[in-house]
């Protein structure tokens, strides 16, 4: 992947298409500026699939503001706020770090380092050498019961620690596709680590 | 920065922007609690504003720096690293210095809401957040320089002006633009003997406080191409001379000649005046040819609402359909196109448009390009004629272009049935609007600068139809056409295409040097006045007319601007009241003279290809030429 892939021109394909119209259509008459995330997503979502790299070229914002009719400024400003919206293009597996305090309290910062010494990535907001990986730092996933949280792509990666991290990109780096999203000990959804804590029967005991 | 005290509210600094006010509300603004929440909130603001006032064109009129005067404390606090961002480049207009910005988004809602270019944005978040165009461009808004006034701090400043002036060495004087024929309330700032900037002044019923760029930024052509001195031309020549012989050698031409041989054409930007005492030197001459549509015009002007804006800028508050045949109020009147966006954005409004498609800042339905459309909806069969018929004040806008064709008086007078069979002439409502872009049009034909019985008009006077020809700053006529044989006498401000065929060349004022009566397309009278000194020799042109009367022995009846402006009353009762101005009924007004079958159809173009630059002085400005070099190729390939 060369990383400044200028892209010309853009417009929705067949697949995408249709979950355009069905974007829109959730909203009245008028209102079709409300879908513009969406369609953010959607575009995405179609650079992901036709070349490998999810991202929004400027050339889909403005194919967005043609398509909802709004000017195109509008279109970046909401492309730019979100996090989720990749502006420039990302690598293959797009790593994003929780580093807010709950994730930060169990060692995100190691788990920074380990993404980092995995992939060779300086800093956040770059890419790898080989175009695999690109570093991000996000705000709270919304995921701080099983902290630290890595979220690649569309997945979580929860109850990291810097071993598991390595043996994952790792695994990536060799070609492996990506693991079951989830805890990385085996943890039931996000019930207590050991044993049942709370809401025990009259005994005492755990059921 | 507006946290006030209210009684029976909990024991808080409350906002007061946000505070409906209620009953019995007892609010204080002075309290110590008041200053102790200002005082934080300004500390907030400093965090991320460069301390850098010294190199800041704001200083001395910045809103920051007043708030931080009564709020701010002495050192700062803060020791983390300030926020900086890269400079953008906004175009020729507007100097964009963001790390100077303090978010509040009046740039952005400006630019969407009344100028109707949404082109700024809010970009990125929390502390990255960049007020900007994001993809670079130069503001393609006719209005932009309004957003250099509604920064409340230093990030957008005036790039010509830039480190130019401080505000408190500047002597203000208040004026009229005449860049365009709305007559917007301007400032004028000057030092020593140059007008350094033009700022809008507030007048609600006018440009409220808005300003063109064209009107705001041409002022460097103001010393520019200047004629400070009388010419004559020898052997083919222009060489200097006094004024004592220019007038020698206009005395002798134009006793030389009988009195029907003489004319005078009128320019855009002439006040009242000397437009008076050019009509009474040529009537003492004997001579019935002046004109003051050097376009070439010919329309029944003998009824002041023939060739008014009757419904007046701000009655377009009022009206809920427009009709536009053959303007481009984005080019010809922005302040006023911005007025009607408003009106279009308060809702139940409709506007439709015959003549070229163009960008406007609202949407218009387009009727049709030529003057069919016209007929079609005098026989009610255009589909835009069932809005115009539901409508309660329905308003056409004219534009003065169009009565420039050659079928002009044609256009005219069907325009006037239209308005006539729409209901739109009536006792409460008169909705017959002429947008005119010459800022001297309406006082010229207040005052009849028409030809006399049996005169000439513009198109006669050329080709040959006079010997001696008076080009009164007339320099928007096609010069070409003037007749090899004609001695042209050119009295004017600028070195333009009329200076360059003249004879003789009188210098006289521009607009910031003189103290004129200006009518504007509605008929306000309102008033110039000189803020510097003409260059040189140039004079006033009234004056240089009355002087030039006596020579010739035909002395003109005032020596005073004062007794000047008495004469003019007395002839022409709406300039007896300070800033005349009144209302018209549609009611009992025969309609123009004009034959309407005689429309060809031509598409109605607008007069102006550009915007930029369409007078002597926005030609001579570099600023309005780097505008066109930004803006105007882009329209062209746009259009391609
Ligand atoms: S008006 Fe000035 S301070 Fe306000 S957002 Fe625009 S640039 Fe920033
Ligand atoms: S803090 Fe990391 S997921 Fe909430």
């Amino acid at each position: 992947m060369s990383a400044q892939v200028e892209v010309q021109t853009f417009s929705f394909d067949s697949i995408s298409q249709e979950a355009v119209a069905k974007a829109v259509a959730l909203y009245p008459p008028g209102k079709q500026m409300s879908a513009v995330k969406a369609l953010l997503d959607i575009a995405q979502r179609q650079m992901a699939r036709l070349t490998g790299v999810a991202w929004v070229p400027q050339a889909a914002m403005d194919a967005i503001a043609r398509h909802l009719g709004v000017a195109p400024i509008r279109v970046y400003e909401n492309a730019t706020f979100y996090t989720m919206f990749n502006t420039k293009p990302v690598g293959k597996y797009h790593l994003q770090v929780c580093t807010t305090t709950p994730c930060w309290l169990r060692g995100s910062d190691d788990i920074v380092n380990a993404c980092r010494s995995a992939t060779g990535i300086a800093s956040f907001g770059q890419t790898s050498e080989d175009g695999l990986f690109t570093l991000t730092e996000v705000e709270c996933l919304g995921a701080c019961v099983n902290a630290p949280i890595l979220q690649i792509n569309d997945d979580y990666y929860e109850d990291l620690d810097a071993v598991r991290i390595e043996k994952l990109l790792d695994g990536l780096k060799t070609g492996g596709a990506l693991p079951p999203a989830g805890s990385t000990i085996g943890r039931q959804t996000s019930a207590p680590i050991a044993n049942q804590t709370t809401l025990l029967p009259a005994n005492g005991q755990a059921e | 920065m507006c946290l006030v005290e209210i009684e029976k509210m909990p024991p808080r600094p409350q906002v007061a922007c946000g505070m409906p006010v209620s009953d019995g509300m007892v609010v204080h603004t002075d309290t110590e609690m008041v200053r102790k929440g200002r005082r934080g909130v300004m500390e907030f603001l400093l965090i991320n504003h460069p301390l850098d006032c010294p190199i800041c064109d704001q200083g001395g009129e910045c809103d920051l720096q007043d708030e931080a005067v009564s709020y701010g404390r002495d050192y700062s606090r803060y020791d983390e690293a300030k926020r900086a961002v890269a400079q953008p480049d906004w175009g020729p207009l507007v100097k964009a210095t963001m790390t100077r910005c303090i978010h509040c988004t009046r740039c952005v809602r400006f630019t969407a809401e009344v100028a109707g270019v949404a082109e700024l944005g809010a970009t990125f978040r929390g502390e990255s957040t960049q007020i900007g165009t994001y993809v670079q461009k130069a503001l393609s808004s006719e209005l932009s320089g309004n957003i250099i006034d509604l920064c409340p701090v230093g990030a957008l400043t005036s790039k010509p002006y830039a480190f130019t002036a401080r505000p408190w060495e500047l002597r203000k004087t208040d004026s009229i633009d005449v860049l365009d024929a709305v007559g917007a309330n301007i400032r004028v700032d000057a030092r020593g003997a140059e007008v350094l900037r033009i700022l809008p002044r507030i007048n609600d019923e006018v440009n409220e406080e808005w300003l063109g760029d064209k009107s705001r930024f041409s002022v460097d052509g103001l010393k520019r191409r200047r004629l400070d001195r009388p010419w004559l031309r020898e052997n083919g020549k222009l060489r200097p001379a006094s004024w004592d012989e220019v007038f020698e050698v206009i005395t002798a031409r134009m006793k030389s000649v009988a009195p029907g041989r003489l004319g005078a054409i009128a320019g855009d930007q002439c006040d009242v005046e000397s437009l008076l005492a050019l009509k009474q030197f040529f009537t003492a001459l004997g001579s019935p040819n002046i004109d003051c549509r050097q376009d070439g015009a010919v329309f029944d002007s003998s009824c002041r609402s023939f060739y008014l804006f009757n419904s007046t800028i701000a009655g377009i508050d009022e009206a809920d359909a427009l009709l536009i045949i053959g303007s481009n109020p984005r080019h010809e009147a922005p302040v006023l196109n911005a007025r009607i966006r408003k009106r279009w954005l308060a809702g139940g409004f409709t506007a439709g448009l015959i003549g070229m498609p163009n960008q406007l800042t609202y949407p218009v339905e387009q009727v049709g390009a030529g003057s069919g459309a016209i007929k079609a909806l005098l026989e009610g069969t255009a589909p835009f004629a069932n809005i115009l018929a539901a409508a309660k004040k329905p308003v056409i806008i004219l534009g003065a272009g169009m009565l420039a064709r050659p079928d002009g008086a044609a256009i005219h007078s069907a325009a006037w049935q239209l308005a006539l069979k729409y209901n739109m002439l009536n006792a409460e409502w008169h909705g017959f609007n002429v947008l005119h872009h010459a800022a001297a049009r309406v006082g010229a034909l207040d005052i009849g600068f028409v030809p006399g019985e049996a005169g000439k008009a513009t198109v006669q006077m050329l080709s040959g139809g006079v010997d001696v020809l008076w080009l009164q700053a007339a320099d928007e006529l096609d010069i070409a056409a003037i007749g090899k044989e004609t001695f042209v006498i050119y009295q004017g401000h600028h070195g333009d295409a009329g200076a360059a065929r003249a004879d003789v060349i009188l210098p006289g004022c521009a607009y910031t040097e003189k103290d004129g009566t200006y009518v504007n397309t509605e008929g306000r009278v309102q008033y110039s006045a000189m803020a510097v000194k003409p260059p040189g020799d140039a004079r006033e042109d009234w004056r240089i007319i009355r002087a030039l009367s006596a020579y010739m022995g035909y002395a003109l009846p005032y020596d005073t601007l004062s007794e000047l402006r008495a004469h003019l009353a007395v002839l022409y009762p709406i300039f007896s009241v300070e800033n005349g101005f009144h209302r018209f009924a549609g009611t009992s007004i025969t309609a123009p003279a004009g034959d309407m079958t005689a429309m060809d159809d031509a598409p109605l173009t607008a007069v102006f290809p550009n915007y930029y630059q369409t007078d002597s002085i926005s030609r001579a400005s570099p600023t309005m030429a780097a505008c066109i070099a930004a803006h105007v190729p882009a329209a062209a390939e746009a259009a391609e």
